[in-house]
């Protein structure tokens, strides 16, 4: 049901860097809707990335991440053409996979 | 995927959103496994590193950047970015003083990974912006300002 996520990954020398751009509502649970309701939290609390297997960067998130969250890291290692796999669970029980090549 | 075609599905994911805060979609939270939430319920970057596992008081660290802009126009995205020179970086947070739950993100930094990772955060009001670093078994922080113009949580 979720957006796909947008991930870029880029070797340059020996390092990689990845950066992703999520689509979730990141609902801090603070907010209140029109009828003064609280609207309740749905936010991403853990998400992952692997390159060829192996894990990359891990994070757990609070509801402090912006909406449709953006993330950046890199990596020793990594060329054109392996793969990248970016894993986020949210507080739902929600969850998706997306893969990317490295450029 | 074009960012303007990103921006449509967006809008796509707010009316769900609002359908769950009808009660349609069941709201029923459950935590991701292994998700720290002693940590995150936490007030002020002590009791996020306690929660954590730090058995001392973080102290300050010149070799710990913190990249967060001065003033911020938009508090609901706010680009913080940390880099650290600690050898042996473990782990990378980004507490924010204010906030109703004080941790934001918590990075965990494996081998071969650079301590260097940067991410958007929401803030509710100007407030000091920490990045805490795990390297053996101490934390160390940076500290920035960040003026908030206008908030990000509670619109």
């Amino acid at each position: 049901m979720s957006d796909p996520m947008r991930i870029r990954a880029q070797a340059q020398g020996d390092k990689t860097t990845v950066r992703v751009l999520v689509g979730h509502e990141m609902e801090s649970g603070q907010r209140k809707d029109a009828a003064g309701k609280v609207v309740p939290a749905w936010f991403i609390q853990s998400i992952n990335a692997t390159w060829n297997g192996k894990t990359v960067m891990s994070a757990q998130w609070g509801t402090a991440v912006s909406k449709n969250p953006f993330v950046q890291f890199s990596f020793k290692g990594g060329k054109a053409g392996d793969k990248i796999a970016v894993t986020w669970v949210d507080n739902r029980g929600d969850k998706r996979t997306d893969e990317a090549v490295i450029a | 995927m074009e960012r303007r075609d990103f921006l449509a599905r967006s809008s796509g994911a707010t009316a769900l959103a609002a359908a769950a805060s009808v009660g349609w979609v069941p709201a029923h939270a459950q935590n991701a496994p292994g998700w720290n939430k002693a940590a995150f319920d936490t007030k002020t970057l002590l009791d996020a590193a306690k929660a954590m596992g730090a058995t001392s008081a973080p102290v300050e660290s010149k070799d710990l950047m913190l990249s967060a802009p001065e003033i911020a126009e938009n508090g609901s995205v706010v680009r913080v970015g940390a880099q650290s020179n600690i050898a042996n970086t473990t782990q990378i947070s980004f507490v924010v003083e204010k906030n109703p739950s004080a941790l934001a993100a918590m990075f965990d930094i494996p081998a071969g990974t650079d301590a260097n990772v940067a991410t958007n955060i929401k803030m509710g009001q100007s407030s000091n912006v920490y990045a805490l670093a795990k390297a053996g078994d101490k934390y160390y922080y940076a500290v920035k300002e960040v003026k908030v113009t206008l908030g990000g949580c509670g619109g």
